[in-house]
C-alpha cells in the first residue's frame, strides 16, 4: 500500500508544499464539489464521438471513461485545524484495440475536439505497439449494458455537510482524547466522490456515482519520566458510504475486551478517541510479551489486512503471470495449484469470497472500469483454492469465458488494469461469539486493529502487528500486552484457522491505498470477516533498547 | 510548455503576485515532462509520456490562508486563481501555526539539469528495454523492468520579494531477472541526473548473473549474522531514519530522538563514531535543488558527525517556537564511505550474508526505530572469505540505530535512487555490519 504518500499529504500544514496537489486534482472551493456534473446525455454524445472515430480508424474495441473525481480532506491537531483541501479532477481516457494491441490516451479537454484528438492518439499508440505484440489481445466477451446508472446507496452526501460541522466533530474527538489523558491527538476526515461515465463499443453507456468516506485519528500518550510513548489509532474503517457512517447507532456497536468498542456500519469517533486515550495510558504500563506459540483471536479490523496481503494479492492473475515481477512481485500460487483442484490454502473453516457488490464496501460498484457487471464469486471453498481474480484480457488463461469484473483505474488519466476486488472471509455457520471464542482459549492473544504489516514478494512469509493486544489466559482477558508481532507462512497460517465466529460479528476492514503497477496506481478495497481463531502461531517480541 | 525558462516562469509569477489583494501571497509554478517504459515476460507491457504544468497560489489574510491551483496560464485564468485563493482564505479558520512568506534568500545554483536526459525519446526507451530483454532471453531468463525519466522545473515567488527557480532531470531504472525454472532471481537499480551514465545492458547483466547465481538457494537458520549490505539495502534503512529526525516530534517526546526525562538526543553520540551522514545539494553525484519548501535555502550540513547527532529538521513554525534557525528537510543524503571494495569486504568475512536489497520494509516500533522487511533478489552465504552458496530469503527485524552501532567496515559509495525509503537520491557505501537480526525464513524467490 502507498500509505506513505498519503500520510505526507495528510500531515501537510496549510503552509506546506503545493507540489502534491496536481496528482490528485486542482484545489477548488467546497461549493464546486456540489456542482452538477455533465448530464449523462452530454457524456454519451462525447463518448460517441470517440467510438465513431476509433471505429473509422480500425479499432476492433474502444472504451471511453469520462471521469470527475472529487476529494475533500480535513486534518486537525488538538484544538487546531491544520488543513482543509478540496480537489477536483475532470477528464477523459480512451482505450482501444487496434491490430490486436492496446493503445490508451487521455486528456483534460472534455470537448468534442479534445476527445477526437485523444481518440486518434490512442489509435496511433495501439498501432505502434502492435508491431511488437507477440500475441493479439484476447478480450472475453462482455454483454452491452445499454444506458444504465448506479450509485453508492448513501443516505447523506458528505460533501453536502457543512465543513464547520465536520471540523467541529474532529475537534471534539481530539478534545475527548486529551480529556482522557492523551498527550496529543490528531484526526482526519477524507471524503471521495468518483463520478464515472463509461461507454464502450460493446454497446454500454454506464453512469456511476461512487462515494467513500474515512474518519481516522491518532492518539499519543507520552510518559516523560520513562521516555516511553504509545500511539493508538482509530478503530474506524474507510467505507463505501456517505456521512451516515459518522452518525453513531447503538446497533452498530460491539463490545470488545476491557471496555473496547468495535464498530460495524456507523462510527462513534468521540467515544473511540476517549477509549483510545485510556488504552494508550494502559499501554505505557503494560508488560512486554513473552515470545512463543500462541492461539490468536483476530478481530475483523485487524484480520482484514492479513486477508488482503496473504490472500487478496497472491490470487491476482496478472501477478501470477509475472506482470508485476519488478515491483509488487509474483505469487506462490500457480495455475497448476488452481487446476489441481486440491490445493489446501486453508483449513475447512476457511471460505473466502470476492464480492464487488457488497453494500458499504470500498470496492462496491455496479460495473467495473471495463463495463463488466459486478458480482460475487468464491476464491477458496472449504479451504480449497477454486478461483482467482481476473479481467477481460486475461481470464481466458484460466479457461474461463467471463471477466470477474475487477478492473479499475485510479483516474481518467490512467489506464485501467486488474485490481483486487473486496476479498472476505465467510462467517462461521454455527452460532459462536468472540466472547465464547476467548473463553475457549487457554494461552492466547486477542489482536485488534491494523498495525505494522510486511510480506514477501511471493506472499509466503509475513509479519503483522496490530493496534491493541490483549493477553488471554485460561479463557480470560488478563490485560494489555506490548511488543507483539506474529510471523507465519500463508498456507500454514490459514490451515491453523480452527474457528470463525458467526455473522452477527461480521464487519469490514478497508484501505484507500492499495498500490500496484508502475507508475503506481492506488485502489480502495474492503475485507470483511468475523473474528477468527488461529492456533499455535509464532509470536515474537519486538521490544529493543537503543 | 512543460519546461519554462527562468525568465518565462518569473514573468508569469510576477503577473500572479500583481493580481493579489490579500495581505500577502505565495505562488508555486511547477512543470514536468515525464516518460516511462515498462516490460514484463520479456515484452514491453506499457509505455507512455505525461506532460503537466501547474500553478498553485496561496493567499492569506492575517493567519487565515487559502490555496487554489490551476493549469491554464492566460491572464484571465491567472487572475481567477488568485481570486479563488483569496475567497478560500476568507472562509478558512485561523491557523495559529501560519507563517508569513520568507523574504528573498540567497541561493547557490546546482547542476541538476542535463540536456542528455531532457532529450530522451520513445525510441531511446524502447532500445533501453531491448538492451535489457535481449541478453535475458539469450540466458533463458525472464526480464521485468521499468525505466522512467523526467525533466522538470520548480519556481516560486511571494509578495515579500522572494523568487526561486530550479530545473532538473532524472532517470531511474530497475530490472528484475528471473530464471525460467523459477528458482533464481536478480535485481539491479540505477539512478542518474545525466542519462549518458546509464547503460541498461551493463546493469541488466548484473541482475542476470545474480539470477543465475541465486538458483537453488539453501536454507540456513535465522539468527544474528554479520551482513554485507549493498548500497540499495543500506540506503533504505538509513533513509527511513531521516523521517524520524523531525525536531518537533523529538521535542514532543514521541520520537526515537526523544530522551528519557525530556529533551532530545541532539548533540549526543547515537551510532558508531565512524558514521558521518550529511547533505550537500552541490555534490556532483547527487545534485539537489538549492532550495526547499517555502523557498528556504538549503546548505551543506552535517546530520550525524562522528556518530553524534548534529542537526534535526525544524519547520519554520517550530523553529520560531524554539528560537532557532529553520532546518529544511534535505534534498539528498550522503553517507561517507571507505576504500574497501565489495570483493575486499567479502574476503575479510569469516561467516556472513551478502544482501542485494530489502523489500516491504515497515515500521514496527517508532520508539526504537525498529523496522521489519525481507531480503530479495540475491542473498548469499559467505564463509572464509568466499561466497559459498545462495541462501533462502530472510525476514529481518532491525533498527538502523542498532545497525549503525554494529558497524564493521565502510565500503565504496554508490548512488541509489528512491528505493523504499527516502524519495530522493543518495550516496551510500557498502556496509559491513555485525549481529544483524534475521528472525525467520521465506520461501519466496
Amino acid at each position: 500500500m502507498k500509505r506513505r504518500n498519503f500520510v505526507q499529504l495528510a500531515g501537510m500544514g496549510i503552509t506546506g508544499s503545493l507540489l502534491s496537489f496536481p496528482s490528485i486534482g486542482n484545489a477548488v472551493s467546497s461549493e464546486i464539489l456540489l456542482e452538477s456534473p455533465l448530464l449523462a446525455s452530454q457524456k454519451k454524445q462525447l463518448a460517441d464521438v470517440a467510438l465513431n472515430i476509433t471505429k473509422g480508424l480500425g479499432a476492433t474495441y474502444t472504451d471511453v471513461r469520462i471521469g470527475r473525481y472529487l476529494n475533500q480532506f480535513i486534518s486537525t491537531r488538538e484544538n487546531k485545524v491544520q488543513n482543509i483541501v478540496n480537489t477536483e479532477s475532470f477528464g477523459v481516457g480512451i482505450r482501444v484495440i487496434v491490430k490486436g494491441a492496446w493503445g490508451f490516451a487521455a486528456t483534460n479537454e472534455v470537448t468534442a475536439d479534445g476527445v477526437k484528438k485523444a481518440a486518434e492518439k490512442a489509435v496511433a499508440i495501439a498501432k505502434a505497439n502492435s508491431k511488437f505484440q507477440k500475441e493479439p489481445v484476447m478480450l472475453a466477451p462482455a454483454a452491452g449494458q445499454g444506458e444504465v446508472s448506479w450509485k453508492t446507496p448513501i443516505q447523506k452526501n458528505a460533501f453536502e455537510v457543512p465543513v464547520s460541522e465536520k471540523v467541529d466533530l474532529l475537534l471534539r474527538a481530539n478534545g475527548a482524547a486529551l480529556k482522557n489523558g492523551a498527550s496529543f491527538a490528531s484526526s482526519n476526515l477524507f471524503q471521495v466522490n468518483e463520478q464515472k461515465y463509461f461507454a464502450s463499443s460493446d454497446g454500454s453507456y454506464i453512469d456511476q456515482d461512487v462515494h467513500r468516506i474515512w474518519p481516522t485519528f491518532s492518539v499519543s500518550v507520552i510518559d516523560r519520566a520513562s521516555g516511553k510513548f504509545k500511539s493508538r489509532e482509530a478503530m474506524s474503517a474507510p467505507m463505501g458510504m456517505g456521512y451516515e457512517y459518522m452518525i453513531p447507532k447503538a446497533e452498530d456497536k460491539l463490545t470488545g475486551p476491557s471496555g473496547m468498542v468495535l464498530y460495524k456500519n456507523s462510527y462513534d469517533i468521540i467515544e473511540d478517541a476517549a477509549i483510545a486515550a485510556r488504552q494508550g495510558k494502559e499501554m505505557i504500563a503494560a508488560k512486554s510479551v513473552e515470545p512463543g506459540k500462541y492461539d490468536l483471536v483476530l478481530e475483523p479490523n485487524h484480520l482484514g489486512l492479513t486477508i488482503h496481503e496473504s490472500i487478496g494479492h497472491p490470487l491476482e492473475l496478472d501477478r501470477i503471470l509475472g506482470y508485476e515481477a519488478n515491483y509488487a512481485g509474483t505469487s506462490f500460487v500457480t495455475l497448476e495449484k488452481l487446476k489441481s483442484g486440491n490445493f489446501n490454502y486453508g483449513s475447512k473453516q476457511v471460505t473466502i469470497f470476492a464480492d464487488k457488490t457488497q453494500p458499504g464496501s470500498l470496492g462496491a460498484v455496479g460495473y467495473d472500469d471495463e463495463g463488466v457487471k459486478c458480482k460475487r464469486w468464491d476464491l477458496i471453498k472449504d479451504g480449497v483454492l477454486v478461483n482467482l481474480e481476473a479481467i477481460r484480457d486475461q481470464v481466458h488463461m484460466l479457461g474461463q469465458t467471463e471477466s470477474h469484473g475487477c478492473c479499475y483505474a485510479q483516474s481518467w488519466s490512467e489506464v485501467q488494469f486488474q485490481r483486487m476486488p473486496n476479498v472476505s472471509l465467510a462467517p462461521g455457520k454455527e452460532t459462536y461469539s468472540s466472547a465464547q471464542m476467548i473463553k475457549d482459549v487457554e494461552k492466547g492473544i486477542y489482536i485488534a486493529g491494523r498495525g505494522s504489516y510486511s510480506i514477501d514478494q511471493q506472499r509466503y512469509n509475513f509479519q503483522f502487528g496490530g493496534t491493541a493486544f490483549y493477553e488471554i489466559k485460561n479463557g480470560q482477558i488478563t490485560g494489555i500486552l506490548n511488543d507483539v508481532a506474529y510471523q507465519s507462512n500463508t498456507q500454514e497460517f490459514w490451515n491453523s484457522c480452527v474457528k470463525v465466529c458467526d455473522e452477527s460479528e461480521y464487519r469490514m476492514f478497508g484501505s484507500f491505498f492499495d498500490g500496484k503497477g508502475q507508475p503506481s496506481q492506488v485502489s480502495a478495497v474492503s475485507h470483511g470477516s468475523s473474528p477468527a481463531r488461529f492456533n499455535g502461531v509464532s509470536v515474537i517480541n519486538t521490544g529493543r533498547t537503543i | 510548455m512543460a519546461i519554462l525558462s527562468k525568465d518565462d516562469a518569473q514573468q508569469i509569477l510576477k503577473k500572479v503576485i500583481g493580481y493579489s489583494k490579500a495581505d500577502g501571497i505565495e505562488a508555486n509554478l511547477n512543470g514536468s515532462d515525464a516518460g516511462n517504459i515498462r516490460y514484463a515476460r520479456n515484452s514491453v507491457s506499457t509505455s507512455g509520456e505525461d506532460s503537466n504544468v501547474s500553478l498553485g497560489v496561496q493567499s492569506y489574510f492575517g493567519k487565515k490562508s487559502g490555496t487554489a491551483t490551476i493549469n491554464e496560464f492566460d491572464d484571465a485564468s491567472l487572475e481567477k486563481v488568485v481570486r479563488r485563493s483569496e475567497e478560500l482564505a476568507q472562509l478558512a479558520p485561523e491557523n495559529p501555526e501560519f507563517m508569513e512568506p520568507l523574504a528573498q534568500q540567497t541561493y547557490q545554483e546546482s547542476k541538476t539539469y542535463f540536456d542528455s536526459t531532457a532529450k530522451i525519446t520513445p525510441e531511446y526507451r524502447a532500445q533501453a528495454a531491448a538492451n535489457s530483454i535481449n541478453p535475458a532471453v539469450a540466458k533463458d531468463i525472464t526480464a521485468a523492468g521499468y525505466l522512467t525519466d523526467n525533466r522538470g522545473f520548480n519556481a516560486m515567488m511571494n509578495s515579500k520579494g522572494l523568487f526561486a527557480y530550479n530545473r532538473a532531470t532524472s532517470v531511474d531504472f530497475t530490472v528484475t531477472m528471473r530464471t525460467n525454472d523459477g528458482t533464481g532471481s536478480g535485481w539491479v537499480t540505477r539512478s542518474f541526473n545525466d542519462v549518458s551514465k546509464l547503460d541498461t545492458a551493463e546493469a541488466s547483466k548484473i541482475a542476470i548473473d545474480k539470477a543465475l547465481q541465486s538458483r537453488n538457494a539453501k536454507a540456513i537458520e535465522p539468527g544474528k549474522y554479520t551482513v554485507i549490505l549493498e548500497p540499495a539495502a543500506a540506503g533504505d534503512l538509513i533513509g527511513l531514519m531521516f523521517f524520524g529526525m523531525n525536531a518537533r516530534q523529538a521535542d514532543e517526546g514521541r520520537s526515537f530522538m526523544s530522551k528519557k526525562g525530556g529533551g532530545t538526543k541532539l548533540g549526543e553520540k547515537i551510532v558508531d563514531e565512524r558514521v558521518n551522514i550529511y547533505t550537500d545539494p552541490w555534490n556532483e553525484h547527487v545534485p539537489a535543488s538549492g532550495w526547499g519548501n517555502n523557498g528556504l535555502a538549503r546548505k551543506k550540513m552535517d546530520i550525524i558527525k562522528n556518530g553524534v547527532v548534529t542537526n534535526l529538521f525544524y519547520d519554520r513554525y517550530w523553529a520560531s517556537q524554539k528560537n532557532v534557525e529553520p532546518v529544511p528537510f534535505p534534498g539528498n543524503r550522503i553517507m561517507q564511505g571507505g576504500n574497501a571494495s565489495l570483493e575486499d569486504m567479502i574476503k575479510d568475512t569469516k561467516r556472513g550474508v551478502l544482501v542485494t536489497r530489502f523489500w516491504y520494509i515497515r515500521p514496527v516500533d517508532p520508539q526504537t526505530l525498529l523496522y521489519t522487511g525481507l531480503t530479495r533478489d540475491g542473498t548469499f552465504f559467505i564463509e572464509n572469505g568466499k561466497i559459498k552458496h545462495p541462501i533462502k530469503n530472510f525476514r529481518f527485524n532491525e533498527s538502523p540505530i542498532i545497525m549503525l552501532n554494529n558497524l564493521e567496515t565502510l565500503g565504496k559509495q554508490v548512488r541509489v535512487g528512491n528505493g523504499e525509503g527516502f524519495g530522493a537520491p543518495s550516496l551510500i557505501p557498502y556496509l559491513k555490519v555485525r549481529d544483524f537480526t534475521f528472525t525467520s525464513l521465506s520461501d519466496a524467490v
